[in-house]
């Protein structure tokens, strides 16, 4: 039998949900203990052990120089990168920064700006390394995780769906919010994986899965402009879990442009 | 894990088990304790920042980000201060809705931290899926009670991490009634199983190290307290939640460059958590819960706090049986929110996370926008206790002749007690070390 993938798991700026998504696994996390070797994953064990690993679950995004370092090491130690939520996939809700100015925003929080040493930017993980496979989701569906890790014990490709939220709707039978009710939603240009959840609960998808492919968002926010929605309205929508997507940041972006004033742009 | 020792220096680089990341660095001076520092690096993310200009409305979706662990905590401390911002008076069955979606968050908390996280420190396993070799059924029941805590998050809220179904006034949708009743058997299960866990728990080898804490905890006349309350402390203080500013601040501490939260006049530490709650509230817990306190024999004025795993089971017992009776009264009927109107003004409020109090103040303006918000997580109120706990834990081990390795060791265990929670790092700065000459 061949021997057990090394898995390992790091975080970086993040609120540690997606790899929590393991520990959520109840019905499985024993059985995948059996079918891969947890050789590093501080948040479940002491027993940290080092590199070279088989599989590297990488959660949280780039917001310190120190961490972009740590990461290149963490790459040079792993065969197989894969990075597990919004964060590690494209900035996460810290990559708002991107659009301020980050001295301003570390005096607002901190009463000794000094001690803080932070990026003006939140970047995602393949902007500073290769990654082999991107996991969507704020968080990640834990479903998916353990299909992936299995996949990879057995040798096999992973693969995720990557129809969009809508799709998913029409199979669950939720009526349309954007037809019935004429409330803007993301499902249309956002990644299956959550189940559908939010308009199953009477609310517009706010897409934290990130954009599907393809996703023409710019003819979806086109679309909300003729229902009436005003960019004030529109540009938190596409900017939040997954605001540095370059098929949300593209749209929120052009939305600012039709602006009358930028004031505020920042939202 | 590697453990970097000197003959000054004992370093615990990455401490595990642990939400977010952060080490302990201990100095020595003449072969003394000199002093104990927690050290989180979890890079700051800014969200008071962020918040700012956004629509109100978005503020629970966003601070639930903070955490992946207490996101409900978040969405809780963040739906109340806005409606004490709006003057929205929200209808008691989205209030015991709310309760509800609480216990589940503590169910999937507690269950974690006391199987997985906690009780390998009591076998010096290196984790609960190593324990599981020794106790296989202790730790598949705990899973068990921690998938049933996710079941009821995802029933009320939507899903278990980041829930989606919170807003401003209550909730989305009202809960399925189905979805709902199909909950009952687990959760009677659940209180047994809960039970046997803090049985298992209170058996376990506690040592013996106690210190005079300020509990402080919300307390309610009517309820074991988790959305709201009065701020009271083991020293007499009772306050409503409207006074937090004037009895508790953040210091920054020159030798520690980290904000600690402490008591305003006094500048001393104070205790947060599940030990807190209970010795203010004990007669507030489920009637099994209160029973088993006594069984197990929790003493009253506890103050160890390696005993926080038997309160952490007891709320555990608690959640299930509350839970469990809200359920078994729920009917899909009525409102599953309140309308309001935006207006210019402030508000706050404190609710209970599985760690203790969750402080969040937010002004907001007539367009519905946030202009400003502060968030003040428990983790950072318990820093300073923790670092006095260690200085005084690590000078009695030190005397009884524990060698440096032992240290670090104890150390941690003493740290996981507290059940960190470092990603609620809103107010956490990165530490830099100076070397002592």
């Amino acid at each position: 039998m061949p021997r057990k993938p090394r898995l390992a798991v790091f975080k970086f700026a993040s609120c540690d949900g997606c790899q929590l998504s393991l520990l959520d696994a109840e019905d499985e996390l024993l059985a995948i203990c059996d079918r891969v070797e947890i050789a590093h994953f501080a948040e479940a064990s002491s027993d940290l052990q080092p590199g070279p690993y088989d599989v590297a679950l990488v959660e949280g995004s780039i917001t310190t120089e120190e961490d972009a370092a740590r990461i290149r090491r963490v790459r040079a130690d792993s065969k197989f990168l894969m990075t597990i939520g919004a964060c590690a996939t494209a900035g996460g809700i810290q990559s708002l920064r991107n659009w301020g100015q980050i001295d301003e925003w570390v005096q607002s929080v901190y009463p000794s700006p000094e001690f803080i040493r932070t990026l003006a930017t939140s970047s995602a993980i393949a902007d500073h390394v290769l990654v082999d496979f991107a996991l969507h989701g704020c968080p990640i569906n834990h479903h998916q995780l353990v299909d992936i890790l299995v996949a990879l014990a057995e040798g096999r490709q992973p693969r995720v769906p990557s129809h969009s939220v809508c799709l998913d709707c029409k199979h669950r039978g939720t009526v349309c919010h954007v037809v019935a009710r004429g409330i803007p939603c993301l499902g249309p240009v956002t990644q299956s994986g959550c189940g559908a959840i939010c308009p199953a609960y009477d609310r517009g998808c706010y897409g934290c899965f990130g954009p599907s492919q393809p996703a023409n968002t710019t003819s979806l926010v086109s679309q909300f402009r003729i229902h009436g929605h005003s960019p004030e309205k529109l540009v938190p929508l596409l900017r939040s879990f997954n605001a540095a997507a370059p098929e949300f940041q593209h749209a929120s972006e052009q939305l600012v442009i039709l602006r009358p004033s930028n004031e505020g742009c920042r939202s | 894990m590697p453990i970097v020792t000197s003959n000054d220096l004992i370093e615990v680089p990455i401490l595990t088990r642990v939400e977010g990341e952060g080490g302990v660095t201990i100095r020595l001076r003449d072969g003394a304790i000199d002093n104990v520092k927690l050290n989180i690096y979890e890079p700051p993310r800014l969200f008071e920042a962020l918040l700012r200009g956004r629509p109100l409305e978005e503020t629970p979706d966003i601070t639930a980000r903070i955490c992946g662990i207490c996101p409900v905590a978040y969405q809780m401390s963040s739906v109340h201060a806005l409606e004490a911002a709006l003057g929205i008076q929200i209808t008691p069955k989205i209030r015991r809705l709310r309760r509800l979606l609480y216990c589940g968050e503590w169910i999937e908390s507690h269950a974690l931290h006391v199987h997985l996280l906690h009780a390998p420190d009591f076998f010096g396993a290196a984790s609960g899926i190593a324990l599981a070799q020794r106790f296989p059924d202790e730790i598949k029941r705990g899973l068990q009670l921690k998938k049933f805590g996710n079941r009821m998050l995802e029933v009320v809220g939507g899903r278990a991490i980041h829930p989606i179904n919170v807003r401003v006034g209550g909730f989305h949708r009202l809960p399925n009634a189905q979805e709902m009743a199909s909950l009952i058997p687990h959760f009677e299960w659940g209180v047994q199983a809960a039970t046997e866990a803090t049985r298992w728990a209170a058996t376990f080898y506690f040592p013996d190290f106690e210190q005079p804490y300020e509990y402080v905890s919300l307390t309610h006349p009517d309820e074991y307290p988790m959305n709201e309350g009065e701020i009271v402390s083991s020293t007499g203080l009772k306050i409503p939640v409207t006074e937090y500013d004037q009895n508790f601040v953040e210091e920054h501490v020159a030798h520690s460059t980290a904000l600690h939260a402490v008591r305003r006049k006094e500048r001393t530490s104070y205790f947060l958590g599940p030990l807190a709650r209970i010795n203010h509230n004990r007669d507030r817990l489920s009637p099994t819960a209160r029973r088993l306190a006594d069984e197990v024999g929790l003493a009253a004025d506890c103050r160890n706090p390696f005993k926080n795993i038997i309160a952490r089971c007891l709320e555990l017992v608690h959640a299930y049986e509350e839970a469990l009776s809200i359920l078994r009264d729920y009917d899909s009927t009525g409102i599953a929110h309140v309308d309001y109107q935006h207006q210019d003004g402030s508000g706050c409020a404190a609710t209970e996370a599985p760690r203790g109090i969750l402080f969040h103040e937010y002004r907001v303006d007539q367009a519905g926008r946030i202009v400003s918000g502060r968030i003040i997580p428990p983790t950072s109120q318990n820093q300073r206790q923790i670092e006095h706990d260690l200085v005084q834990h690590l000078t009695s081990r030190l005397q009884a002749g524990a060698t440096r390795d032992e240290l670090a060791i104890d150390c941690e265990r003493l740290v996981r007690t507290y059940d960190l929670c470092i990603s609620c790092s809103t107010h956490f700065l990165k530490v830099r070390w100076e070397e002592s000459s």
